[in-house]
């Protein structure tokens, strides 16, 4: 592969929390702390990790919708910093942004069509046949029909506004797409339709999706590779299926074997983290993790553990990773039987 | 064998909307549990299963929640009990935890308080002892120096904490019987992980059965006995955990399974059940699944099927059931 579509250098993001009565800040929260990764053309990377990690102002940065403190951002191997109005406006064109919340993220008071309408409006120069044309296919390519333009938000399902968010992402024919939890607010039922139908499209449409995200299971069921991040740190970066079958870092492998598996009986041994994670204005020193990791030794306390990648491009922020004793891949999940399997299959051939 | 600890029987819940418009939020729902197990009611937004909880609580606005059936808790009608008596229940031998740790508290209370409430109502402690019974329960539900968090105020607490902090409350009476509605949905994973531990520790150590309403089928597999899977208000299958998930006899629930990405194997596709949930109105005829079921047939939409046992205690309704025969 030749150059990744998009290139993360280092990225910062602090945020100032208190400020004296001068201004200066008195304290800061680096949200997102000297953050590495790169997506190639049709990659899915996953970006997980918990409540406020900084795993959403990393997909915002990546936009540009906020400006980084340190690090760049290149998208087609230019720097975002540079980028001038003009050039910036065309960029919007070729990254997209899904939100989590279908419920908020629709203008209540915009039929559908309209929504639609405007990125076309400020990105294409299609006239308003074309337009409506355009529109009606968006539509169905995100399996709805075509009067559904006519309709209001709140005439949808929350899956059917998950698809509009889709349909508006798709408008301008974006390369990359900025998922944020897209399926966190779904029952189960819809959030494996708007799965099924971001994975179509990838494969339709060559996109790459940056897919933030918490749930682990939807990760690995989407994501070509993935990136752990605690306190604003990429903690352990690998293959999906690499990441899964052998967590490195203490956090991944904790993060792992929290997942309950729907399957009585499979649960191994279940490896917990102490305590709740620490306050991100004051991050323990060196590594985030020590003070609730089982196997922090002396240097843990002290320096800040490197994200070293080993040849086959797992990479891990730990200083005792090649020491600690390896459970493995925690939960022993048996495939379904063969009756099940078959009788889920009927399911699958009556997709919309 | 003798009386379940809690039994619900035929529980209809309709709520008055305006202009004459009702909706039949839970129709006919019937489940039983006894003491110290778990029981799961599983399903997705808008099936029923809050309301079967809160139901259960008799905390539906009397207003607007029409409910018929019967709650039978240590022999009792819970449905037919004057506000004073159900008063006298709640919180000592029955109690609740809520989804939201955020919003359940009181912000204005001190933790002690709020979790001493029920020990001052039901046991009519004096300050002194409930301070101390109040940091000895932080301490069961594993805060750090609850001596300290006696006395702070809930904002100070992260949500694992308040969550705890609820548990705290729920526990205090050592109650029968604990309805705990998506008490870990609020959480990351780590923190559910360790929640979940918690409840299953505390439950050992105090016998009390659990009603645990949640839309994550991991989390029923792991803490559950017996599994009750509602869909558009009605019960539609009961049976034990492992049964369940190896032989499900309703098509939702099999298309439930199927929808869940997997750790363990890697598919293309994801089984998606088309169409949405049907809105609850007035009566309906036939499964009330059968427009989104791959296995429907004419007769699914002429009758309305019956909660059937499929020998062993597993209970489908669904005229197709038993369903192997299906793809045999």
């Amino acid at each position: 592969m030749s150059l990744p579509l998009l290139q993360v250098e280092n990225l910062s993001r602090h945020f100032v929390v208190r400020r004296s009565l001068l201004g200066t800040p008195l304290s800061t929260v680096k949200a997102v702390d000297g953050v590495s990764f790169e997506i190639g053309e049709g990659e899915t990377l996953a970006l997980v990790g918990e409540s406020g990690c900084g795993k959403s102002t990393v997909g915002r940065l990546v936009l540009r919708l906020i400006e980084p403190t340190d690090g760049r951002v290149l998208f087609e191997g230019r720097d975002l910093a540079g980028l001038d109005a003009g050039a910036l406006q065309a960029f919007r064109a070729r990254a997209q942004l899904i939100f989590q919340d279908p419920y908020a993220s629709l203008n209540p008071r915009m039929t559908v069509g309209s929504t639609l309408t405007e990125p076309l409006l400020l990105h294409t120069d299609l006239s308003a046949a074309d337009r409506r044309g355009r529109i009606g296919e968006l539509l169905e390519t995100v399996g709805l029909r075509r009067d559904h333009g006519d309709r209001y938000p709140h005439e949808f399902s929350g899956g059917q506004r998950q698809r509009i968010a889709i349909a508006r992402a798709l408008a301008v024919e974006p390369k990359l797409i900025v998922c944020d939890e897209p399926v966190s607010a779904l029952d189960v039922s819809i959030r494996s339709q708007v799965l099924n139908l971001l994975k179509d499209l990838q494969q339709r449409m060559g996109l790459s999706y940056l897919f933030v995200s918490h749930d682990l299971a939807v990760v690995k069921h989407i994501a070509d590779r993935v990136a752990v991040m605690y306190l604003g740190r990429i903690v352990e970066t690998a293959a999906a299926d690499d990441l899964f079958r052998e967590p490195r870092h203490p956090y991944a492998e904790a993060l792992l074997s929290a997942i309950p598996v729907p399957q009585p009986g499979a649960r191994g041994r279940r490896r917990l983290l102490a305590g709740d994670p620490p306050s991100p204005i004051a991050p323990p020193p060196g590594c985030h993790l020590h003070p609730r990791c089982p196997h922090a030794a002396a240097p843990c306390s002290t320096q800040v553990p490197r994200l070293v990648s080993d040849p086959a491009g797992h990479a891990t922020a730990c200083h005792l990773w090649q020491e600690i004793p390896r459970v493995g891949a925690t939960a022993r999940e048996d495939a379904l039987p063969a009756h099940l399997t078959r009788l889920i299959g009927a399911f699958e051939t009556t997709d919309s | 064998m003798s009386a379940p600890l809690l039994s619900v029987e035929d529980l209809h819940v309709a709520f008055d909307g305006g202009g004459g418009r009702t909706t039949q939020a839970v129709s006919g729902v019937s489940f039983a549990v006894e003491g110290g197990r778990t029981l799961g009611i599983v399903g997705e937004s808008g099936c029923g299963k809050s309301v079967t909880s809160l139901a259960v609580m008799r905390l539906l606005p009397r207003d607007t929640a029409r409910v018929s059936g019967r709650v039978i808790f240590e022999g009792r009608d819970l449905l037919a009990l004057p506000e004073r008596a159900m008063r006298d229940l709640r919180g000592n031998r029955l109690a609740m935890i809520f989804q939201e740790p955020m919003t359940s508290l009181n912000p204005s209370y001190t933790v002690g308080d709020q979790v001493g409430e029920a020990l001052v109502r039901h046991r009519g402690l004096s300050a002194r002892e409930v301070r101390n019974a109040a940091i000895d329960l932080l301490s069961k539900v594993r805060i750090p120096s609850p001596e300290t968090r006696v006395d702070e105020y809930p904002h100070k607490l992260s949500g694992g904490m308040r969550q705890r902090v609820m548990i705290a409350m729920a526990l205090a009476c050592r109650p029968a019987l604990l309805v705990a509605d998506e008490p870990t949905t609020a959480l990351d994973v780590t923190i559910q992980a360790q929640m979940l531990e918690l409840l299953r520790q505390l439950q050992v150590e105090t016998g009390t059965a659990i009603v645990l309403i949640t839309h994550d089928l991991g989390v029923v597999a792991e803490t559950c006995d017996e599994v009750a899977v509602m869909y558009a208000g009605q019960i539609v299958e009961r049976a034990p955990v492992a049964e369940l998930f190896s032989r499900p006899q309703h098509p939702y629930t099999v298309g439930l399974i199927g929808s869940l990405p997997r750790l363990g194997e890697r598919r293309e596709r994801l089984a998606a059940i088309r169409g949405s949930v049907p809105v609850l109105s007035g009566r309906t005829i036939g499964c009330r699944f059968a427009p989104r079921c791959p296995f429907a047939q004419a007769a699914c939409t002429a009758t309305s099927p019956d909660l059937v046992d499929q020998g062993g205690g597993h209970l489908s309704r669904c005229l197709r059931a038993p369903l192997e025969r299906l793809v045999a």
